[in-house]
């Protein structure tokens, strides 16, 4: 009796050796593919991008998904296919996934990888050192290397004219401003934002809450109930995921009673759709990062190799980096008029917008 | 079929069990499994690099489930090894970076210092415990929250408002040049030496010395203890102190070897939480530790390597490493089933 159980256990742990086996034989097979296809590729190489998220993830509705889009559509108009010598991203589940993220990247020879967010800065820093042959860029961040290019955006004017339309739009006279975590790029965000209020209304008093983190939807469906019931009626957010739920808590208001004042305005990508509840919309305008614009356009240098490495490049309203959506009649014209006067100003210098919050 | 051969068995099944229902999870949602097991294993032990870069994962995880272990071990819950591995982190990166020592005494000094961070942060629940018999997991989660914020806003304290610390002194780092070469830069570090060192000394401490014997046999009945003689409330505070200090030094690996310093966070970094897995699945030894936490951290690295080498999405990769860590962590239902089998044949 024992023996034959024995003997099983040996024949399963032969099976499995075997299965193990085959295991090594597929791999060399798959290094030597890889390596074959390299060598005729070499020749006529492509040049490939590629991108690492944040902890955010690719389909955050924010600047991830944006940079995402960017890259894709560049992609498709150097007719790439995703994957090696094309365009492709990795996501980071956490903050120490950076570093071997970038690394797995550029091993695996994309001429130009970009890392998606100020929080991977150090990590840039270290991998650029390493792998001199591949250029880098960084969203957000200032990295000082020859082969990264850093890429900031002018968050302040974008969200001053955001301001501007809470400012014009708001019956209460009060508005929110709803941020993630505390750290200068959101800080842009928030000076700009009290200045365009401001510049319309001194008057208005903007009610600023940061709730510490950008992916708990929770607290930001709690801070926009706090907000909505001391009588505010536009918020503002700049805080990816956790402004999912001021969007949510909108459009439950919306949902009870059709002729709740309440507006959001979206922030990174158009949220439009993010706003919709049945036949109305709660959002109000969106305030754009055009992520896609600034990695398509340093993908467009650096293939004609005129990286910027070791450059910080800014993009502001004038370079079509930051700007408003269309408000798709939430917003009246003789407003976006206005608003369009503003938008003037601050592309001709006229009106500075600080970068940090004014004491 | 022999007790041994059950023992060997119930590993072997219930991995190849977690693999195989992972597999049926990838084939059900259009990927290949077997290249994306090729691609795990690759992830794993691919090249010098990912076998850097898995020990690298591994070191903290042995600290935090040790610190979990420890506690354990005394009948305490302790859920607060996630703060304590954050107070200890940012203790160590601040010692890093805000002192010019040489590196005999520097390195050592950031070390203590994140333990000493860790320990206090377990002291307050165990005194707590003691003296007040409030229950320490509710004590510990909450000190999780306290020691988020309050690190974020000594972050932003010793940075000038920034948010993250400057980079610890190079006399102060855990990682080497000799490594990094060895390993292909990866971003091994010495901590894994630290981590092992530390297996030895709860190892000692439980098994060589009279007060591992008390704070064990406070775990298994305190009352009895209590009658024995022993001073229970000075035992729950000492293993809550150790167990803080384990993982502190958690939280040195990452300032003074992965990262190097500290950003402030929006969350907790999670390896506290998995540390609770990984001193259960070592059955709250030392030795099951270090298997627990190769396991674990192994996993958690080479599974990047999946959405990388075989496109599959990370969302199945996370389903699929969850099912491999679940049926590992149920070996128990194999083992009765095996036995039960077992006994039914001899029967016959």
């Amino acid at each position: 009796m024992k023996k034959r159980k024995f003997g099983l256990a040996l024949s399963m742990l032969l099976a499995a050796g075997t299965i193990l086996g085959a295991c090594g034989t597929a791999t060399d097979k798959g290094n030597e593919k890889e390596s074959d296809a390299t060598g005729t590729n070499g020749e006529t190489a492509e040049f490939s991008v590629a991108m690492v998220t944040d902890v955010g993830g690719v389909d955050d509705k924010s600047f991830n998904q944006s940079a995402w889009k960017g890259i894709q559509e560049w992609g498709a108009e150097h007719n790439l296919n995703k994957g090696d010598g094309g365009y492709d991203y990795l996501q980071s589940v956490d903050d120490s996934d950076y570093i071997p993220n970038l690394n797995a990247l550029a091993r695996r020879d994309f001429n130009l990888v970009y890392g998606v967010g100020f929080l991977m800065e150090d990590a840039i820093g270290e991998i650029a050192q390493q792998q001199k042959e591949t250029e880098f860029a960084i969203i957000d961040g200032v990295v000082e290397e020859p082969n990264v290019a850093s890429v900031l955006f002018k968050e302040q004017e974008g969200a001053f004219l955001a301001g501007v339309a809470a400012a014009l739009m708001s019956e209460t006279k009060k508005i929110g401003f709803v941020g993630g975590m505390d750290i200068p790029v959101i800080e842009r965000f928030e000076a700009g934002f009290v200045e365009g209020v401001k510049a319309v209304d001194p008057s208005i008093k903007v009610d600023i809450q940061y709730t510490g983190a950008f992916d708990k939807a929770e607290l930001g469906k709690a801070t926009a109930n706090r907000m909505y019931s001391s009588d505010i009626d536009i918020i503002f957010h700049a805080a990816g995921g956790t402004g999912n739920g001021v969007f949510t808590e909108a459009k439950e208001r919306k949902k009870a009673d059709a002729n709740a004042n309440v507006w959001v305005i979206g922030v990174d990508s158009d949220q439009y759709d993010e706003g919709k509840v049945g036949d109305h919309n709660v959002t109000l305008t969106s305030m754009l990062k055009r992520v896609d614009v600034a990695v398509k356009d340093i993908a467009n240098k650096a293939k004609e190799g005129k990286f910027p490495g070791g450059e910080t490049i800014v993009f502001g309203l004038s370079d079509d980096g930051v700007g408003l959506a269309d408000s798709r009649g939430a917003i009246p014209q003789e407003i976006l008029d206005q608003i369009d006067e503003y938008a003037q100003k601050l592309a001709s210098g006229e009106i500075e917008v600080p970068e940090h919050r004014q004491k | 079929m022999s007790n041994r051969v059950i023992k060997i068995l119930v590993p072997v099944i219930s991995i190849f069990l977690g693999l195989l229902v992972g597999a049926i999870v990838m084939i059900f949602s259009g990927y290949d499994p077997i290249a994306g097991y090729i691609a795990l294993w690759n992830g794993i032990f691919g090249d010098v690099y990912a076998i850097g870069e898995t020990i690298r994962q591994i070191s903290p995880y042995i600290l935090a489930g040790l610190a979990v272990a420890f506690a354990f071990r005394t009948g305490l819950f302790n859920i607060g090894v996630e703060g304590q591995l954050m107070v200890g982190w940012f203790a160590a990166a601040y010692v890093g970076m805000a002192f010019e020592l040489p590196k005999a005494i520097h390195l050592p000094f950031a070390l203590i210092a994140a333990a000493v961070a860790g320990a206090l942060w377990g002291l307050i629940p165990g005194i707590l415990k003691a003296t007040l018999r409030v229950h320490e997991v509710i004590v510990t989660i909450m000190m999780n929250y306290v020691a988020l914020h309050t690190v974020n806003a000594l972050i932003k304290a010793v940075s000038d408002g920034g948010y993250k610390t400057e980079k610890v002194k190079p006399t102060a780092s855990l990682r080497s040049d000799f490594l990094s070469q060895l390993t292909d830069y990866s971003t091994l570090h010495y901590g894994i030496l630290v981590a092992l060192a530390m297996v030895v000394v709860m190892w000692f401490i439980l098994e060589k010395t009279k007060t591992g014997f008390e704070l064990k046999a406070v775990g298994f009945n305190d009352q009895a203890s209590q009658y024995a003689g022993m001073n229970v409330n000075r035992n729950i505070v000492l293993s809550m102190v150790i167990s803080g200090a384990f993982a502190g030094l958690g939280g040195a690996m990452e300032a003074l070897g992965t990262f190097g310093n500290m950003s402030s966070r929006g969350g907790f970094t999670g390896i506290g939480f998995d540390g609770i897995a990984v001193a259960l699945l070592g059955a709250n030894s030392p030795l099951g530790v270090i298997f627990g936490a190769s396991l674990f951290g192994s996993l958690k690295y080479g599974a990047n390597n999946m959405p990388n080498a075989a496109g599959i999405p990370l969302e199945i990769v996370s389903i699929v490493i969850a099912l491999i860590i679940f049926f590992v962590a149920s070996g128990y239902i194999i083992r009765v089933l095996l036995t039960r089998f077992n006994k039914k044949k001899e029967a016959k």
